[in-house]
This record gives structure tokens, C-alpha cells and sequence, in this order.
């Protein structure tokens, strides 16, 4: 009887209702698009390691998981990497910051990069022109989507202050958004060093042996499978990031709790002559608080559902408008996660309402107009 | 001046020398006076008065609304001046019912709904209302009008429910306050002649709180208050 209660009264008030469903959706909302944003970027980065088609990723001594700008090692060591036994191919990037948010370009050697990787999957432009000349760049086809006005072969882009014309656009997930001749962002920055060196081998079955050569050779560097490195490139590995969702997270669950109460409030005000009928007809305190309760769940409930449609929308959106900078994914894990914050706020912030409708006078709540 | 009271030896309400004082902010108003009254079971007794005179407080109280700041008001055996708040709403739970001059249905529920969270409150089963409230619901005339919610119900329709409501627990006392305040004479004449009717066929207890003389000559007795004390309880059965 009390949930059909809480139903009636939920369907008697629709505009309360899904003013205070909304209210509660956008923290949820705000939460989810944030762990998302987080998670997305970091599945793109691992998508984009995953294309390079390198079994094993050099970094520089004493680098962190999140730098990635700057060339500190000395280009040579490719070449001396290149000698190991079972290591078949190798060659060095070099990426730097470039723009607003976290995009970064990257120098590349693009007859290596193509002997690895497989070469790109072109959208616009093709192989047989592209990096003939200096000044070209290709980029991927999200970075051109995000750009205004939008790229296309022949378009010119300014990076590290000055212009590169688009020779191609290709599918995402192969290294970078953008690249450049390696050469051509040496001269940029610091000839004959790179950021990181990929190297492939003759057999992935001599890994371990190779990881502990390099090791031996490279005591001090950054030596990773590129399996471990892109473990290791999850939100739960950086630091800074998992402090971030922790604030976001925790906004969160105040606005929800400061709006969840404020409706709830709202709630017990507009029901004083009801909860008066109800004290009248012999209901205890119990009831009541009941009542509220369920409603302030059905209201998290209906705002956790309603966050999670609106972290749809704001995933289409931030896929319209910043493809590449913002990619978001859809976390399923995080929605039970989301759910038992909305509810927690939802009753916590039904708490002092309801204590507010327990105390009520029955005579002063049914003359309440 | 203190009223006498009325002795009857089946009392199922007493009262002795009731008071109750409302203090707002350091102003202290003497609603009730020094009360005393006894209605025997099955009676259905008018109490008229003039606004300011007592008369809800006095029916608040009876029906543990509210407590009493002094005096006994013994309702079916309890004594609503000495129990706690749980306990007088176990008195409202299981033996007064209300009717009030403005309906006080809910107003998001049916008229069904409504009977039914009255039962549910009282621990009562709910289920086929139709069957257990044959009698109440076709005295009243809406067993047809259970699935409307009150906005969909005249004035005296939606008196008719509150009745039901308020018989559905099968109370010991039926209090009613004003309940002709929102009725036309047509509908008035209606619900005044089915609280009669009630009290001889079912034997309810009724207390019946009015301005209308016409209104309170449906009671067994009158009694008149003024200015917080009973002045008059003269028979009129």
C-alpha cells in the first residue's frame, strides 16, 4: 500500500516529479560523463598504443605515466636496440603538446611506422601522397572533426607555430591524432632525440627474454610489454585523474544530497493537509517517514535512469563537438555505482524532511491551506 | 463558571474537568475551561457553539489529536491525558474516526484508495472493500463512484467517502466535524440523515460538531458550549 502511495503521489504531481527526477539525472549525469571523459581517453590512448603494433615501449628515464611531451632520448639508440636478438624492427617518436586540452603531435618515421603498424587506413588522401613534401601533415579523423572549420586534404593547420598543409585523413587508432615528419618536429624541438621508442619483435614468444636484455642494457629507462604499458595506462594507474573523479564524485553526491533535500522539502510542504489526513486516519511516525523514503528512492531511482540517458546525450554531444580531445565511454560498472550514490543522497536528503513531517502537528497540517 | 456533568454509567467517552490552554509566544489562550461530559456508546450527540467556543478543541482532544493541558478525557477505556503521542495515535488508529467540513480525502487517490489506506493504517485486511463494506458503501450510494479520485466527485459525494473512510476500521466513535459546512441543504440533508441512519441501524457511536441548529437536532442530545465551557446539554431524542 505504501509504494502505491508513493505512485499515486509521484503521478498526481508529474511537474514536481520529473523537476526533481531532472535535479538528481544531472549530478548522476555530471558523474558519469566525467568517469567516462576519464576512461575514454584512456581506452582511446590504449587503442591508439594497441595500433602501433609494437611489442615493447621504451620511455625515457624517470618519466611518469602521463608525460608524454618532450624527446630526451638520443635517437641512436634505436638503431643499437635494433641489434638485440629477436628484436626485428624499431623506430622513435617524438610528441609534443600542441593545443588546448590533451592533444599532442607526433613526429614520426613514416616508412617505419608503416613496417609496423601496417600503415594507415586512409579516408582522405592515400599512401602515394603523403610526407613527399615538407609541410604535410595527416591527421585522424577525429581531430579533423573537431577542428573548425572541419579538415580535409588540403587544408592548412597551424601546429608549433606554423602551418602544415593536411595531405591525409585517416581512421583513428594507429599512434596519434596528427602527425609529422619526424624530422621536420626534431628541427622544431631537439634534433636527433625522441620522446619513445616502439620496437617489434621477431617472435612474441622471446618477450620476457628481451624485456630482461633491454633491461640489463637500460637500467634506468621506462622498458615495458606493450601490454603492461597499456595496463598501466588506466584511470585507476594515474594518480591526478582518480583524485579528479573523486572530486567530481564527490560535487556530485553534495548537489544531489542539497537537491534531493530541497525537493523532498518542497515535497513535505506541498503534503502537510495529506500528511494531516494521514495523522488523523491513525498513521504512526514510522508511516510517514516510510512514505518519504520511498518517494526520495523512487526519486533517486528515476534520476539515476534519467542520468544515465543524459550521459548518452552528453557522450553524442561531446562526440559532435570534441571527438578528439574529450572521447567519452560509456562505463556500464559506474551505473550500480551511480545508482547507490543517488539513492544515498536521495535518503539522506529525505531525512530532515521527513523528520519535519513526523513532528507535524495533525490539527496545524489539516488547517494548512 | 464549571459545567455540570452529564452522568451516564455506559460512558464510552468521559470527561472531567478539562482544560487546555494554547500558548502563543507569551500569550496564553484558555480554549477549554474546565469541561465535563459523559456519551454513552451508541449515542449521537450534537455539540453546537458559537467559533471561539471550545468545540473543536474539545473534539481534537477527544479524538487524541491533541493533548490536554489538565483534566481526564477517558475515550474507550484509555485516558487520552496520560498516554503518549504513540499511544493516541493508536486511538485514532483503532478506535475514532474523523469526518471533517472539508472532506480531507486524498486527494491523488480514489475513492477505493482512500478506503483502502485507511484500512491499511488500522492493520486492517483491504482487500474486496466492495464485499466487507456492502452494507456502508450502498447506504452512502457510491459503491459506483470507488474508482474516482475527490476532484472527480461532488461536494456531497465526496462526504459520502469520507464517511465510508471513516467506518471502514469499524471505529468505536465517529467524530464529525461540521460535516454539513460544504454541503448544499440538498446534500446537508443527505449526509445528516445518513449519520442517523447509521447510528440506529449500526448502532455508531456519533459526536457531531455543528453551527445549524437544524443540523444538531439530528442528535440525540445538544449540547452548547460557550467560551470554552459546556453551558446547555438539554435531550432533544
Amino acid at each position: 500500500m505504501i509504494l502505491r502511495l508513493v505512485w499515486e503521489n509521484i503521478k498526481f504531481r508529474p511537474m514536481r516529479t520529473l523537476l526533481s527526477v531532472l535535479l538528481i539525472g544531472v549530478p548522476v549525469m555530471l558523474i558519469l560523463t566525467l568517469v567516462g571523459v576519464s576512461q575514454g581517453f584512456m581506452q582511446e590512448s590504449q587503442r591508439r598504443t594497441r595500433g602501433v603494433g609494437s611489442d615493447i615501449i621504451i620511455r625515457p628515464p624517470g618519466s611518469s605515466l602521463s608525460s608524454g611531451s618532450g624527446n630526451p632520448l638520443p635517437e641512436s639508440l634505436v638503431a643499437k636496440l635494433t641489434t638485440v636478438p629477436h628484436v626485428a624492427q624499431g623506430y622513435g617518436v617524438v610528441q609534443m603538446l600542441e593545443g588546448k586540452l590533451f592533444n599532442t603531435i607526433t613526429g614520426v618515421d613514416y616508412a617505419a611506422f608503416k613496417r609496423m603498424s601496417g600503415g594507415f587506413i586512409f579516408l582522405e588522401g592515400d599512401d602515394a601522397h603523403t610526407f613527399r613534401s615538407p609541410g604535410e601533415v595527416v591527421v585522424d579523423a577525429d581531430y579533423a572533426a573537431e577542428q573548425k572549420p572541419k579538415l580535409h586534404v588540403g587544408s592548412q593547420i597551424k601546429l608549433q607555430g606554423r602551418m602544415w598543409r593536411v595531405v591525409a585523413v585517416v581512421a583513428s587508432g594507429a599512434l596519434a591524432r596528427v602527425f609529422v615528419p619526424l624530422k621536420e618536429l626534431q628541427e622544431l624541438s631537439r634534433p636527433g632525440y625522441v620522446s619513445q621508442i616502439y620496437l617489434k619483435l621477431d617472435d612474441p614468444k622471446n618477450l620476457q627474454e628481451v624485456l630482461d636484455t633491454i633491461n640489463a642494457m637500460l637500467p634506468d629507462y621506462g622498458v615495458y610489454s606493450t601490454k603492461e604499458w597499456i595496463d598501466l595506462t588506466s584511470v585507476d594507474q594515474i594518480p591526478a585523474v582518480g583524485v579528479f573523479v573523486k572530486v567530481i564524485i564527490g560535487i556530485g553526491i553534495f548537489t544531489g544530497l542539497i537537491v534531493v533535500s530541497l525537493s523532498m522539502y518542497m515535497a513535505v510542504l506541498q503534503r502537510t493537509r495529506e500528511i494531516g489526513i494521514l495523522k488523523s486516519l491513525g498513521a504512526t511516525k514510522g508511516f510517514v517517514m516510510n512514505l518519504i523514503i520511498w518517494e526520495a528512492g523512487a526519486m533517486g531511482l528515476g534520476g539515476t535512469i534519467v542520468g544515465i540517458a543524459l550521459s548518452f546525450a552528453s557522450k553524442a554531444v561531446l562526440r559532435q563537438f570534441v571527438p578528439a580531445s574529450l572521447p567519452q565511454a560509456i562505463v556500464l560498472e559506474w551505473w550500480p555505482r551511480v545508482l547507490l550514490i543517488a539513492l544515498g543522497s536521495a535518503l539522506l536528503g529525505a531525512i530532515y524532511p521527513g523528520m519535519i513531517a513526523v513532528r507535524q502537528d495533525p490539527i496545524e497540517a489539516l488547517a494548512y491551506e | 463558571m464549571s459545567s455540570q456533568p452529564v452522568t451516564q454509567s455506559n460512558s464510552i467517552i468521559r470527561v472531567r474537568d478539562l482544560r487546555k490552554v494554547y500558548k502563543t509566544g507569551k500569550v496564553s489562550v484558555e480554549a477549554l475551561r474546565g469541561v465535563n461530559l459523559d456519551v454513552p456508546a451508541g449515542e449521537f450527540l450534537s455539540i453546537v457553539g458559537p467559533s471561539g467556543s471550545g468545540k473543536s478543541t474539545l473534539f481534537h482532544i477527544v479524538g487524541g489529536l491533541t493533548p490536554p493541558t489538565s483534566g481526564e478525557v477517558v475515550v474507550g477505556g484509555v485516558d487520552v491525558a496520560k498516554v503518549s503521542d504513540a499511544k493516541r495515535t493508536e486511538l485514532r488508529r483503532t478506535s475514532v474516526s474523523f469526518v471533517f467540513q472539508k472532506f480531507n480525502l486524498l486527494p491523488n487517490l480514489t475513492a477505493r484508495d482512500n478506503i483502502r489506506t485507511a484500512l491499511h493504517i488500522a492493520g486492517r485486511p483491504m482487500d474486496h472493500i466492495e464485499d466487507e463494506l456492502r452494507n456502508v458503501l450502498e447506504m452512502l450510494g457510491i459503491a459506483g463512484r470507488l474508482d474516482h479520485r475527490p476532484s472527480e466527485m461532488s461536494g456531497g459525494e465526496q462526504q459520502r467517502v469520507a464517511i465510508a473512510r471513516a467506518l471502514a476500521t469499524r471505529p468505536a466513535i465517529l467524530l464529525a466535524d461540521e460535516p454539513t459546512g460544504n454541503l448544499d441543504s440538498t446534500n446537508s440533508l443527505a449526509v445528516l440523515n445518513l449519520l442517523r441512519d447509521l447510528n440506529e441501524r449500526l448502532g455508531q457511536t456519533i459526536l457531531m460538531i455543528t453551527h445549524n441548529a437544524e443540523a444538531a437536532a439530528f442528535g440525540h442530545r445538544i449540547v452548547n458550549m460557550r467560551d470554552g465551557q459546556i453551558v446547555a446539554s438539554p435531550s432533544v431524542a
